[in-house]
């Protein structure tokens, strides 16, 4: 039953600068099943955004990748209907373009700057649409006005011939939605997609990733610091801190067993509206720079449970009960967040 | 769009007044005229004096002298250089045909050279063909224009003036050249002066273009271009290009207004009849017809210059177009 679209082992993705190396991703695991979508948490700086970058080929130099296995699945690469998964680590840069974009999309956090502000939609759409699909103008503009449509734009045959700076913010996003979706890819990595927008605007554009994700089918991957946007829209969730993965489990098992002391923490300085709380608890302490770090668990500066063993070695991601997983020598109890009462 | 231009061009009017106002006001408040020279001179009685200085008007006071001259222009009368004897007109327009060429091979030389070079620099940031390009720029840019020039006459002369001429304008045999040779003959004088002047500003348009691309790479629509899977010359050509040649165009109508400005310290070390040597003179005899003249013609092409820099931006940029309706 499941079908995993992509696996990731122990992925490490460095960049060596001239104060020394840093760790921005170090040994991350995780399976995508096909049509499930994984949230993706953490702090500015967790390696979130640069995991996905990773994945999608856009490291540049100084930036490499040590160690690890991206294994992604389509059925382009995978003869005689046997399934097959390229590793994306080895793809040389020019064969990247035919994974991203039409396999991969990739969506970003501020639609205002998503958009060439030069070309007209139809422009950037159609480029997309023929580069990977080998149609002629025409049927691509055909398909592109087919995809505004559905994500929502207003009088789409017309609208498609305007620039970018002609759209509110909320139907930029939609359009790079668009865009995304264009090639009807396998995989969508949404990077913030709501970060920039105003509330109800957010909820709109998720209600519409929503659908669209049950429409094509496709593996999502959403990053965000936003719990709540999690709740709405992933079927598991991934807690990263200083390059690593701290937790991973199913969206209930996070809201109602968070087992590691920073997935607690951070659900302690969010409201609720299920808990009552006097005071949010926020996190007291930075997030780490990861520069040559040592080989601890980067949250030990900031956890309150920290133990001597903590500051000897690092624990493992360990499966605690089936699929949940968490990297912790003092894990948090059973109990639903200490600070409640 | 029309009315837009048709626009500027009434506002351009009160700003060519108010400069005419300006600058007449400031060569009127220089000490002396054009005829001191006349009343130091013992050979010239004050009757002499008295006489010249009706004739050209220098009696009055400046105010009447800035309505009088105002009023000539109005009817296309410039006036004549006190210098020259001649109408100010057949002054400058000697000196045009040699100025603009000077001018216009120079951008092309700086703009066609610079704008490659910079965008090869912020392709290939900080790599080694990065720092020499700098490095020349900024030699360009660092070595005043008339120690380049006496450097490049002293290779000139050293080499027999076989590669480039040593100076001047035509050479000796000009006259019985046949036309394609007269012009090859130009061309070949032009070279010197183009490449001192040229040299100077490669820095700037190398550095503008560098620094501009640089920029628009860091844009998140760059990397969503990427993220689409384009390949990565239509990324930086089509995509980072398009943006980054925006403010370059617009200094380029800027340039407009410099064509005809000269250069007197390269016109004058190599030998080149431009308008540079013209306006130095005229400012130093206190020539005041033909410095207006030069003044008023910088300002209008400072005006054209501007408006021909706005519609080129909006000729690009759909932003500024859509907002100009």
């Amino acid at each position: 039953m499941s079908e995993p679209v992509l696996i990731v082992e122990n992925l490490k993705t460095y960049f060596d600068i001239a104060e020394g190396t840093v760790k921005a991703v170090n040994g991350v695991s995780f399976t995508l099943n096909k049509n499930e979508s994984l949230g993706v948490v953490g702090e500015t700086g967790s390696g979130k955004s640069v995991t996905m970058k990773t994945i999608m080929g856009l490291i540049k130099k100084p930036g490499y990748i040590p160690e690890g296995k991206i294994l992604f699945h389509t059925d382009e690469f995978s003869k005689d209907g046997k399934k097959e998964y390229i590793d994306l680590t080895k793809l040389p840069p020019h064969q990247f373009t035919r994974i991203r974009g039409r396999h991969i999309a990739m969506i970003f956090q501020d639609p205002m700057t998503s958009l060439n502000p030069m070309y007209t939609v139809a422009d950037q759409m159609i480029e997309t649409i023929m580069y990977h699909q080998n149609v002629s103008e025409l049927e691509a503009r055909k398909r592109a006005i087919e995809l505004l449509r559905k994500v929502g734009i207003p009088n789409a045959d017309k609208r498609i011939d305007d620039y970018p700076f002609q759209f509110s913010g909320g139907q930029r996003q939609r359009i790079v939605i668009a865009i995304g979706l264009s090639c009807n890819p396998e995989l969508l990595i949404a990077d913030e997609p709501t970060t920039a927008l105003d509330v109800t605007i957010q909820a709109q554009i998720l209600e519409l990733m929503k659908d669209l994700q049950n429409e094509f089918n496709t593996a999502m991957i959403y990053i965000t610091h936003d719990l709540s946007v999690v709740a709405e829209i992933a079927d598991k969730v991934m807690v990263m801190y200083g390059g690593m993965q701290m937790e991973m489990a199913d969206v209930n098992t996070i809201f109602e067993k968070p087992t590691h002391p920073y997935t607690n923490m951070l659900l302690n300085c969010i409201p609720r509206h299920d808990a009552k709380k006097e005071d949010l608890e926020p996190i007291p302490g930075q997030p780490p720079i990861m520069l040559d770090p040592p080989n601890l668990c980067p949250f030990l500066p900031r956890c309150p449970r920290a133990t001597d063993r903590c500051r000897k070695e690092l624990a493992e991601f360990k499966e605690v009960e089936p699929e949940h997983f968490v990297r912790c020598w003092n894990p948090v109890a059973d109990t639903r967040m200490e600070g409640d009462k | 769009m029309l009315k837009y231009i048709l626009r500027r061009i009434i506002l351009a009017i009160p700003v060519l007044l108010g400069v005419s106002i300006v600058s007449f006001m400031i060569i009127s408040l220089a000490p002396g005229d054009f005829l001191d020279s006349y009343r130091l001179n013992p050979a010239v009685s004050a009757d002499q004096v008295k006489n010249l200085e009706k004739r050209f008007g220098l009696d009055k006071s400046p105010v009447v002298q800035y309505f009088i001259w105002l009023k000539n222009i109005l009817k296309g009368d410039w006036g004549d250089s006190f210098t020259y004897q001649i109408p100010v007109w057949d002054l400058i327009w000697r000196r045009v045909g040699a100025t603009l060429l000077l001018s216009i091979t120079t951008f092309i030389f700086t703009w066609g050279i610079g704008i490659p070079l910079g965008i090869y620099a912020a392709l290939h940031q900080y790599s080694l063909g990065d720092q020499i390009v700098g490095v020349i720029g900024f030699i360009g840019l660092s070595i005043p224009n008339f120690f380049f020039a006496l450097l490049f006459l002293f290779f000139a002369a050293k080499t027999g003036g076989k590669i480039f001429p040593v100076g001047g304008y035509i050479s000796l045999g000009y006259d019985s050249f046949p036309a394609w040779k007269k012009f090859l003959d130009i061309l070949w004088h032009v070279l010197g002066p183009m490449i001192t002047l040229g040299t100077s500003g490669l820095a700037g348009t190398m550095r503008v273009m560098r620094g501009q691309l640089l920029d628009e790479l860091k844009q998140d629509y760059v990397e969503f271009a990427r993220a689409k899977g384009m390949p990565e010359n239509v990324v930086i050509y089509k995509h980072a290009l398009r943006n980054a040649i925006n403010p370059i165009i617009t200094a380029l109508g800027f340039s407009i207004s410099g064509l005809l400005g000269g250069a007197v310290l390269t016109e004058n070390v190599f030998g080149w009849p431009g308008m540079g040597q013209l306006i130095i003179e005229a400012l130093l005899q206190q020539d005041i017809f033909v410095i207006m003249a030069d003044i008023m013609l910088a300002s209008v092409l400072l005006v054209l210059g501007n408006l021909i820099a706005d519609i080129l931006l909006a000729a690009v940029d759909p932003r500024v177009r859509l907002r100009l309706g």
